[in-house]
């Protein structure tokens, strides 16, 4: 007999924060959805208001197991997936942020991080990360100084934590973190899964202030109403838990604005040679952490995007599969869209975005082609990335996000990479992730086995072109990102 | 050139005028520019407000152009809009039903598939996106005829199976009762042992822009020969959740 219990999970994202109820199937059976305020003080600052977060969680929860048509009593587990890196300081006695969040997209560190410079070998082999003002260490640091928090953080009473650290705090009263969030801080050692003494001392961060690193996935502690809260996640690993990458080589993407790439790469870490960020991909109550490589791509919905609004080429997003499909080929035009530098493998600030082998035969159906296959070509890259680092050869692409609508992109996807492309069932992969992780840490799923089994392939797409013809189109690719490279000149 | 239609012209006059500034105009003022009695315009204009090509503002009683007109040109739906606005419903359906399901519009005279979920059973099946059905021996094709706006009609009506819909007054008959009770059903009309259910997806204006349904073998869409209900209200649900998204 089905279980008559649901889980839930809480989705905090960079714009929203969303419930999803799920049933034991994996089937979504309802979903709230709040957004928040996006705080622009300066260019380049992004900051949110955490109270106002944990407001519209508090309310999208109630919302989601209303719309279900259930009682808390039927919410077996609470998981938690949340935007990464974004960072929260708040005063241990009154539970009340002591200055805004700044989000994972905001720069005010660039100059912080390179002041850090002496510390990158360091950085990448403990934390496995590069030095970037994308991480938390550096906006800790930087809220530190320009609040003057730092006393008070070393008395222990301001407190750092990611979302989930947040959302931890106010839905259970306990200062805690997961491994896949501190593995975004800069200050987490990757191989021992703690806080690092030479990683705090470079970040210069005190130790009191940050919370119990603890598994992704165990009973945290209980809601007001009695509900365990049993998983926290960062989104994109929620994302590879949702799509079941459980082995290693098991891979996911996720298409947004951006692209995440990120490959299960087993228990041990892979330090990177190649542009890509090590990463915990889980930890599932006591058991042993499997990693992940993590390749970012910064521009790929976004471009589309950029056609729509900038060029007005098109009316909606998805109206650049009809207009690519007014053309068969990219009549020899090339679309690399380096708009703030290229990320990874490239991991270049220098480069600006071209857009090569113009001649008076390409028209705009042309440069759509060129816009969709700048998705795949930026995928394969990292790809080819992650299997120089894994030693392991990706031989399917779990593909989601809201890109995957896109037939032609998901065709040419299979094309330049050579391997099957999968859009599973259900879209929500992120949510799902959290959810799957608490039901484990709860017992209403038994095993990573029964979650398997709910995953569900909706499509597959299978490669359609000749090798020949692959390899001559990846060299005019690379010839084209040659082009962008060293565009911006040294700023004096 | 042929004999032209007098009042046609007049009323292509007055939204010509209408078009040409941003202020409304009075029954005066337009008389006056067409150089034409009033009681002439009072009927065209009646005409056009009543299509909503001409709208009559209630304080000033001053007419400007409908809101219909501004949508004639944009009103097409890209069938890749479609699918993206449709994709989470569709997913949707196929796990409540366990089945395949499937979207398509018309296109000259066919069928065409723009969305296909597989069945979730994780058996071999291959992306039909881009194929073609034909429209009177499918479910998905019985919709979108008895919502077609335009009354394209059927192809030849050439048997596929011993249960086709050869007989023209026959498939008339049956693309009523579906435009009636708003959805189709497909009873081994197109392959032998497969059962299909579609139903209407409309846009804001209440036109059919596509059909959604799902397909599956007889034993378990229709056992003993009968519908089972449950899952025409499964697509049913699917069809009206797309288009209230749509509507917004």
């Amino acid at each position: 007999m089905p279980d008559p219990r649901y889980v839930a999970a809480i989705d905090q994202g960079t714009t929203s924060s969303r419930c999803i109820v799920f049933d034991q199937a994996g089937n979504i059976i309802s979903v709230a959805q709040r957004e928040h305020r996006q705080i622009f003080p300066k260019p380049g600052w992004v900051e949110h208001d955490a109270d106002e977060i944990w407001q519209s969680v508090q309310t999208v929860l109630a919302e989601a197991v209303t719309g279900a048509g259930i009682d808390d009593g039927q919410i077996a587990a609470l998981g938690i997936t949340n935007q990464r890196e974004t960072t929260v300081l708040w005063e241990r006695a009154t539970g009340r942020p002591v200055c805004p969040a700044i989000v994972w997209q905001d720069t005010r560190t660039d100059a912080l991080t390179r002041t850090l410079a002496e510390h990158e070998s360091l950085f990448k082999e403990k934390a496995g990360l590069p030095l970037a003002t994308y991480f938390s260490g550096p906006k800790i640091r930087w809220l530190l100084d320009e609040h003057g928090l730092r006393e008070r953080a070393e008395r222990g009473e301001v407190l750092f934590g990611t979302m989930d650290s947040w959302l931890l705090w106010n839905l259970t009263g306990r200062h805690l973190t997961d491994v896949t969030n501190a593995s975004r801080t800069m200050l987490m050692n990757i191989h021992t899964l703690a806080w690092d003494d030479e990683l705090l001392a470079a970040m210069d961060v005190p130790r009191a202030m940050l919370p119990e690193i603890r598994p992704s996935a165990e009973v945290y502690g209980h809601t007001s109403a009695g509900v365990p809260v049993a998983s926290a996640l960062g989104d994109q690993q929620a994302a590879l838990f949702g799509q079941t990458c459980f082995a290693p080589g098991e891979t996911k993407s996720t298409y947004g604005s951006g692209s995440f790439l990120l490959m299960n790469t087993g228990q041990q870490p892979v330090v990177s040679k190649h542009g890509l960020l090590t990463t915990v991909g889980y930890q599932i109550g006591d058991g042993p952490a499997t990693y992940a490589l993590e390749g970012a791509i910064a521009v790929t919905g976004s471009l589309v995007q950029w056609l729509r609004d900038n060029l007005g080429l098109i009316s909606s997003a998805a109206e650049i599969e009809t207009l690519a499909k007014t053309v068969d080929d990219n009549g020899g035009c090339y679309f690399v869209p380096a708009f703030s530098g290229l990320f990874a493998p490239h991991w270049r600030s220098d480069a600006r975005g071209v857009i090569a082998g113009l001649t008076g035969f390409v028209n705009k159906g042309h440069i759509a082609r060129a816009v969709l296959e700048a998705t795949a070509w930026q995928t394969r890259e990292v790809v080819d990335a992650m299997n120089a680092d894994s030693g392991l050869n990706l031989t399917t692409l779990r593909a989601d996000g809201g890109m995957t609508a896109d037939n032609l992109l998901m065709q040419t996807l299979a094309d330049v990479l050579a391997v099957p492309v999968i859009r599973p069932m259900v879209a929500e992969t992120t949510a799902l992730g959290a959810a799957y992780a608490a039901g484990l840490a709860t017992g209403y799923w038994p095993d990573l086995d029964s979650l398997r089994v709910n995953w569900h392939k909706a499509a597959e797409w299978r490669p359609a072109i000749d090798e020949s013809v692959r390899e001559r189109e990846y060299r005019n690719w690379k010839k084209a990102v040659a082009r962008t490279l060293g565009w911006v000149e040294q700023e004096g | 050139m042929g004999e032209t239609i007098q009042s046609v012209e007049r009323a292509a006059a007055i939204l010509r005028l209408l078009a040409s500034g941003p202020r409304q105009l009075g029954v005066a003022e337009l008389a006056r520019a067409m150089g034409l009695p009033k009681g002439t315009l009072h009927g065209i204009l009646r005409t056009l407000v009543h299509v909503g090509f001409v709208e009559q503002d209630a304080a000033t009683g001053k007419y400007r152009l409908g809101a219909t007109l501004l949508h004639l040109g944009s009103s097409y739906l890209d069938v890749n809009e479609l699918r993206t606005r449709s994709i989470n419903w569709a997913d949707a359906l196929a796990g409540r039903s366990r089945e395949s399901a499937w979207i398509g519009t018309l296109h000259e005279g066919h069928v065409l598939v723009i969305h296909h979920v597989f069945r979730p059973d994780d058996s071999m099946q291959t992306l039909q996106v881009g194929t073609y059905l034909p429209t009177h021996a499918s479910a998905l094709g019985k919709v979108l005829l008895a919502h077609d706006p335009y009354g394209e009609g059927a192809g030849p009506l050439e048997p596929l199976t011993k249960r086709t819909i050869t007989d023209p007054a026959a498939l008339e008959r049956e693309l009523d009762q579906v435009s009636a009770r708003g959805w189709a059903a497909e009873m081994e009309e197109l392959t032998e042992g497969e059962v299909a259910i579609a139903a209407p997806i409309k846009d804001s204006r209440g036109l059919a822009v596509g059909a959604i349904g799902i397909r599956g073998a007889v034993e378990r869409l229709a056992p003993e020969g009968n519908l089972n209900m449950e899952f025409v209200s499964y697509v049913r649900d699917a069809a009206r959740a797309i288009t209230r998204d749509l509507a917004r």
